[in-house]
């Protein structure tokens, strides 16, 4: 069936801010979509309210709305825009829900537009639990015994019936939000009260607990002449019980016989046809060891997470495929962009193996629970690729950048085997390293297996590491000895640690024996068919494919690896425009990245695809093949920048900024003696080793100081001293991450934070605009609300920022980007941090001022001057709206986290609030990021004494509102003194009724809660947060965020939202 | 033990000897399967060739006899990257070196399968040697490799004697020119009494045990060496008993009808390939194991038309004959190993047989 010629202009719905369980999956599916449609002639309307996305540029869309995602907006944006169809299945759980939403009001219907990819009924038959189990039961596919229940009494009746444990799951949410295992009373009630509040129906899903059954999941297609295919099938080295999303993946299955294999692709087809979906769909099921016996767990009508790593494991491009399908195109019609020869109705092939490994975010919640449950906890994933098992998995270990490079990363030694057998009954992050360390020890795979029930055939591979550890510890490192290292991708560095020689002397070793790293390609056909697309990954002791090039100059673009809080998908916007820029100057352009998740690693957005790890051997090894001209690290964020001196050894020259320079910017002697030269304060500040000279600078500057590691991201590691036990606190943690770099210890100055993105040649800047915090310094500026233009700064105050940058970018001789951090005091003007890369808010400020930095940065690097660039050095003229960048958070998913805010960065996402006015361009960013208030007009204060003042103010303000305010003495006493009406609760000690019964009654809309700096002594405030985050309540850490959503509330009206149009800025 | 796969175009591949340590020449092709090794080796079409599979990792969940499509390996040799060194499964019963090395079929494994592939997709299906010697002679071995052909392999992987698979429905006749076990398990399971033939059996044997239908089974080599076979199914043809056949069936009776067969580069094995139903237009993705196919263009559409084609290359992958009850596929509907999406076509035939009743 050709392509539905009534179908010419759509509008594709995002899936807004990246929280855990949504990331940068849809931004991959979601660019590669458009793209798709753009390709076939459609007139593309994109909604999406994250604007680090690569899919809102007006490059990817003809239109773009950087928008809340509320169906209000989604309606308003239909009449203005008028689309004749709209796609959902692309913007993940959120996309889906609100095509749901529009439909159950009969808008579409009433407008005349079309629902494209999925109808509400397939979206109905997947999603809403009871008639997924009756679409289940009328195909005879098995589902667990289970029950839809809507009240917590009806669900303990039926856990009587089935028994403990039971598996709890709530209608349509993402991520597994509010779900997990029960295995008693307590537990039941407890998270059935939770996940009934958190579905957006009310209903949990009550099932019969499967876990320890293989998890196992297919990824199907479907074209509306009801052809099917299956792309990819995956099995999940975690058993059920952990979410896919959490879990060690690897592609294809490995332990399934052909009979397991094709009952479950029977099973998988059947299900895609009888929910009639045209597109991608994903199913789980649990299949039982020990028998035929299987179950579906699930089913994701739509491209999805584990999609996105179906199409980067098998080169076959689901989301590119769906879109076309959509159109009305069948399989047989669509070419295999990979071999051009073939079509999309075919299966793909492997010859490789693919492992999947989650990047969780502990590092960043120290007091968070490791264990894994069915709640995704990951923020993003790195993949790798390699023609035995083991390989893939020592690959994907060291693409992690958690420090980890080999099974002996995480020591268990020190535990005694009591300890360890506690230890190894754990399902944590580290589960691995602990089966390592059995192993070690000698426990037998049939121990290890009953207690984690991980298949034998994994545990065996991870003896063969074990084995090969050994046997580099034991032996004579014979090149024979080295080449089956090799093989199974065991670094150089882990070969020299344990054969205790250098790295170096390995290399040498290597090289004398001719142990190279050769590359494959991914090709979709296991080499049945030629392919042209050069999407590679190594080996070892195989022949190298990679056809040589030498017909352009070729630039090696870093990318930077998983996503993880700190380093979001930013810096895969940058990657990718960057890549983009080069290519336009006739590059030939090179990717490393190893994350599955990303547009950087699509196989179309570069000239080559090196699907490898980040670290310098890797690198090196590509290097060696490919001989580029040179490498870009400045837009692959920290991961990039760590590589600068290796990339420098192998004889690589940097493109744009160099080597020194970019360390001069974290060489505290070095930065300061610049700042001296250039005439710029900074706040006094001290370079220390020991706790003991912590402290003594801490007392020479006086309190409050900043303590942090140098050479960290996302302020890893930064905390706010108010006295020397702080600084003891701290410095023991800094230590504990194991640092080899410098401790700084600086004043802390309470200011406005600003901050400023500029591209400089060498001698100009342009500076697209200046961006100013709302919340004052000592949050961490990715946890900030952002705001362009500043709004409260003099003229003067911005000339002078325009100077510093180009005095710093100047003496830095920054090539390319720079960000800097002010604080602003008054008309005082400090800088406290210099990046000479991108950053952050590069996507955000390109697309409010539509001055594309990345690009441009790019044009510079290659030696054009910003003056031929068509733009005025210097601060660009203000743009005349607003744009308001807010974080996102993901604290609900990740138990135990602490979720007041600091120096350290915690949110995963950001969305964008775009208006005329300031209150809008507010109103829509607190939309955005899914604050909706009012609710029950109820909320809580409880503030530390510095803030009481303002908290008194803003107290006000919430009681013009109409909200009821509780308080806690202090608090309440304040409020009262200024004749705010408020009620008094009892603190979390005193006895019931008190603030946290206040909270978990369900009737407070918000929770203001500023903790006293530094390390907080009580553990009260920790309690109530987690518990209001827990139920559902939102709640602010910072007075100032309290004072803009107040702003926000008192400027509410929804029905009169502008929307704009950000390719038109 | 050092093992050696010496190609004739003079490539050599040196890695590990697996199974028999026995020398051994064929024909060398690949199957892209990532499931059903077992389902693979026991193929009697791969009889006369030795297997490369090109997915690296082999053995993962180890020997299920149960899973066996005939009562042994038939391929002459065994090419793999990695064999797993435990097999884990609930219904494994032993491993695949154990399997090799008892059937005597020789073996080799840790060379680079897709450097091979690659060279037997460029320069097509070529002979090859496994050898465990290390002082092979290029010079003397190369002209042995060129004069090797499969020969007439039916006659060996065919069953001695005519038997009988009870059933209570239609009566089929199977003729057995290497049948998997899953044809007749198909017909068996839908209540077909299957009487399984030898394949040298006459025409008139057949019919004067008035089958209700005749099932042309899979089988190796040249389709165009079975001449006598060819000239028998040319009167099942002209019997008025409905016929269904698979691979080489498929081709014999095209041959009966005066079409021609050709060698294709590389041939079609694995379990990935979309077929076209030109009648419905639907695309169903199917097992296949094939070096030879029929050539449309040699055929008389009076007597035959393409029924199915394969959607990458455009050959013919099936075809249905004018005013008859036969039609014949090039692919496998009985998987095994592979995706049953076509397994349809075994109710297709019963409804011919019903029909014809």
């Amino acid at each position: 069936m050709p392509k539905n010629p009534d179908i010419k202009k759509v509008l594709v719905i995002g899936s807004g801010p990246i929280v855990i369980g949504q990331a940068a999956e849809f931004d991959y599916a979601g660019t590669q979509a458009c793209r798709s449609l753009k390709e076939e002639g459609i007139e593309v309307v994109l909604l999406n309210s994250n604007p680090a996305t690569i899919m809102t540029d007006k490059d990817i869309a003809d239109h773009v709305y950087i928008e809340p995602l509320t169906v209000e907006v989604v309606e308003q944006l239909i009449l203005k825009e008028r689309p004749d169809s709209v796609l959902p299945t692309l913007g993940g759980q959120a996309g889906l829900n609100l095509a749901m939403e529009l439909e159950e009001r009969g808008f579409l219907k009433e407008q005349g537009v079309r629902l494209i990819g999925t109808t509400a009924e397939t979206i109905k038959k997947a999603e809403d639990r009871l008639e997924f189990k009756l679409t289940m039961e009328k195909i005879h596919e098995p589902i667990a015994a289970s029950k839809v229940v809507e009240s917590i009494e009806e669900g303990v009746k039926f856990t009587q019936t089935i028994g403990y444990p039971v598996v709890l799951r709530p209608a349509y949410t993402l991520g597994g939000s509010g779900g997990g295992i029960a295995h008693n009373y307590e537990e039941l009630t407890e998270i059935l009260e939770n996940g009934l509040r958190l579905s957006r129906v009310g209903q949990v899903l009550v099932e019969r607990c499967i876990a320890g059954w293989k998890e196992i999941e297919y990824e199907v297609m479907r074209d509306s002449a009801g052809n099917c295919i299956t792309v990819c099938n995956m099995e999940n080295i975690d058993p059920v019980g952990v979410h896919t999303g959490d879990s060690i993946v690897v592609a294809p299955s490995q332990t399934l016989g052909d009979k397991e294999y094709q009952m479950l692709r029977t099973s998988a087809l059947n299900i895609i046809s009888e929910l009639n979906i045209t597109g991608g769909c994903n199913v789980q099921y649990a299949l039982n060891p020990d028998s035929f016996e299987y179950c579906v767990i699930e089913v994701n009508p739509r491209v999805s997470r584990s999609s996105a790593l179906a199409s980067k494991a098998t080169g076959y491009p689901i989301a590119k495929v769906a879109a076309k399908i959509a159109l009305g195109y069948t399989l047989d019609e669509i070419k295999n962009a990979i071999t051009g020869k073939t079509y999309a109705s075919f299966e793909p092939m492997l010859d490789y193996c693919v492992v999947k490994i989650p990047r969780l975010p502990f590092d960043k919640f120290i007091s968070a629970e490791h264990t894994l449950t069915t709640q995704m906890k990951a923020t993003g994933e790195v993949m790798s690729i390699c023609n035995n098992f083991e390989g893939a998995l020592m690959k994907a270990i060291r693409s992690l950048e958690q420090h980890v490079d080999c099974l002996l990363s995480y020591d268990f030694s020190d535990l005694d085997e009591d300890e360890l057998m506690k230890q190894l009954r754990k399902v944590d992050d580290r589960r691995i390293w602990v089966i390592a360390e059995a192993l070690r020890r000698g426990i037998s795979y049939e121990v290890i297996h009953d207690i984690t029930k991980i298949d034998i055939w994994f545990i065996d591979k991870l003896a063969i590491l074990v084995e090969m550890e050994e046997a580099l510890k034991n032996q004579e490192l014979t090149p024979e000895l080295l080449k089956e290292a090799k093989r199974i991708e065991f670094p150089d560095n882990v070969i020299a640690r344990l054969t205790g020689k250098t790295e170096e002397e390995i290399k040498e070793m290597r090289y004398a024996n001719g142990i190279v790293a050769a590359y494959k390609m991914v090709d979709t056909c296991a080499a049945e068919f030629a392919a042209s697309t050069p999407y590679y990954y190594s080996v070892f002791g195989s022949e190298n494919e990679v056809v040589e090039t030498r017909d352009r100059k070729k630039v090696l673009v870093l990318g930077s690896g998983p996503i993880r809080i700190g380093q979001g998908i930013e810096f895969d916007f940058c990657s990718v425009h960057c890549t983009w820029a080069f290519a336009k100057e006739n590059y030939e352009t090179i990717i490393i990245n190893n994350n599955p998740e990303t547009v950087s690693t699509d196989f179309d957005i570069a000239d080559k695809l090196y699907f490898e790890p980040l670290t310098p051997e890797d690198v090196e090894n590509i290097v060696n093949i490919e001989k580029p001209d040179g490498a870009v690290v400045q837009f692959g964020g920290q991961t990039a920048i760590k590589l600068t001196e290796s990339l420098m050894k192998m004889g690589v020259p940097i493109l744009g900024t160099s080597a020194e320079n970019v360390d001069a910017a974290e060489d505290r002697e070095l930065f300061d003696e610049i700042l001296e030269k250039c005439q710029i304060p900074r706040p006094q500040g001290h370079t220390v080793f020991t706790a003991e000279e912590a402290k003594k600078a801490a007392n020479e500057l006086g309190y409050p100081v900043l303590v942090r590691p140098s050479y960290v991201l996302g302020g890893q590691g930064m905390q706010i001293a108010i006295n020397d036990e702080d600084v003891d606190e701290f410095i023991g943690i800094i230590n504990r991450i194991a640092q080899d770099h410098p401790i700084l210890v600086d004043k802390y100055l309470m200011g406005k934070e600003i901050e400023v993105d500029a591209v400089c040649d060498g001698t100009d800047i342009l500076i697209p605009g200046i961006m100013e915090h709302i919340e004052r310094a000592g949050i961490h500026s990715g946890d900030s609300i952002s705001v362009y233009p500043a709004q409260s700064i003099s003229a003067s105050v911005k000339k002078t920022i325009e100077e510093y940058t180009r005095r710093l970018a100047q003496s830095l001789h920054v090539i390319g980007l720079i960000n800097i951090q002010f604080i602003v005091c008054g008309e005082e003007v400090y800088v406290i941090e210099v990046n000479p890369r991108s950053s952050r808010t590069v996507p955000y400020i390109s697309k409010v001022t539509g001055i594309p930095i990345v690009p441009l940065a790019t044009k510079v690097i290659l030696g054009t001057k910003i003056k031929d660039l068509g733009y005025e050095p210097g601060l660009q003229p203000e743009a005349d709206y607003f744009a308001i960048k807010m974080p996102v958070f993901s604290f609900e998913k990740i138990r135990g986290a602490d979720i007041s805010l600091g120096p350290e960065m915690k949110s995963t996402g950001e969305c964008l609030g775009i208006a005329k006015t300031f209150n809008e361009a507010l109103y829509k960013a607190f939309l955005g990021a899914g604050i909706r208030l009012p609710k029950h007009y109820n909320m809580i204060m409880t503030v530390r004494d510095e803030d009481k003042e303002e908290a008194v103010k803003i107290g006000k303000r919430f009681e013009a509102l109409g909200y009821n305010i509780f308080a806690t003495k202090g608090t309440a006493k304040a409020l009262m003194d200024a004749d705010v009406q408020v009620r008094m609760t009892r603190k979390i000690e005193q006895e019931s009724p008190n603030i946290l019964d206040l909270i978990l009654g369900h009737k407070i809309d918000l929770v203001i809660d500023i903790p006293s700096q530094g390390v907080e002594k009580s553990r009260d405030g920790f309690v109530i947060r987690r518990n209001a985050i827990e139920t559902g309540v939102n709640v602010l850490t910072a007075i100032d965020t309290a004072g803009a959503l107040v702003s926000s509330l008192e400027n509410a009206d929804v029905t009169k939202l502008s929307l704009i149009d950000i390719a038109t800025i | 033990m050092k093992a050696f796969l010496i190609l004739e175009d003079g490539t050599v591949f040196s890695g590990q000897s697996i199974g028999s340590t026995r020398e051994v020449i064929s024909e060398i092709v690949f199957n892209t399967s990532m499931t059903g090794y077992l389902e693979v080796l026991t193929d009697p079409s791969y009889a006369g060739q030795a297997v490369v599979m090109t997915y690296p990792l082999i053995g993962n969940y180890g020997i299920c006899y149960e899973d066996m499509e005939s009562e042994k390996p038939w391929p002459d040799g065994y090419i793999v990257r990695e064999l797993s060194r435990i097999p884990s499964n609930f219904r494994s019963q032993g491993t695949i070196q154990e399997f090799l090395a008892k059937h005597d079929i020789p073996g080799i494994a840790g060379i680079d399968t897709r450097a091979l592939t690659k060279i037997l997709r460029e320069k097509g299906t070529m002979n090859g040697m496994i050898t465990t010697n290390e002082n092979y002679n290029l010079e003397e071995v190369l002209p042995r490799l060129k004069d090797y052909t499969t020969g007439k392999v039916v006659e060996k992987v065919t069953c001695k004697e005519k038997y009988v698979l009870e059933g209570n429905g239609p009566k089929v006749a199977l003729m057995d020119f290497g049948a998997k076990k899953n044809i007749a398990r198909n017909l068996n399971k839908r209540g077909c009494q299957v009487t399984v033939y030898p394949a040298l059996t006459t025409a008139e044997e057949i019919l004067a045990d008035h089958p209700d239908g005749i099932m042309l089974s899979n089988g190796p080599g040249d389709p165009k060496e079975c001449t006598s076979i060819i000239k028998e199914i040319k009167k099942l043809y002209d019997s008025e008993v409905p016929i269904f056949a698979i691979c080489l069936g498929h081709q014999l009776m095209a041959l009966a009808n005066g079409a021609d067969t050709y060698k294709m580069k590389y041939g079609h094995r694995g379990g990935n390939h979309p077929v076209k139903d030109l009648k419905t237009g639907r695309v169903y993705i199917s097992s296949q194991n094939h070096g030879y196919v029929v050539n449309t263009d040699t055929l008389d559409p009076s007597i035959a038309v393409p029924a199915f084609t394969n959607v990458n290359d455009g050959t013919n992958e099936g075809l249905a004959y004018t005013g008859k009850n036969i039609f014949t596929v090039q692919f496998h509907p009985e998987a095994c190993p592979g995706p049953q999406d076509s397994g349809y076509l075994f109710d297709r035939f019963m409804n011919m047989m019903e029909v014809n009743k």
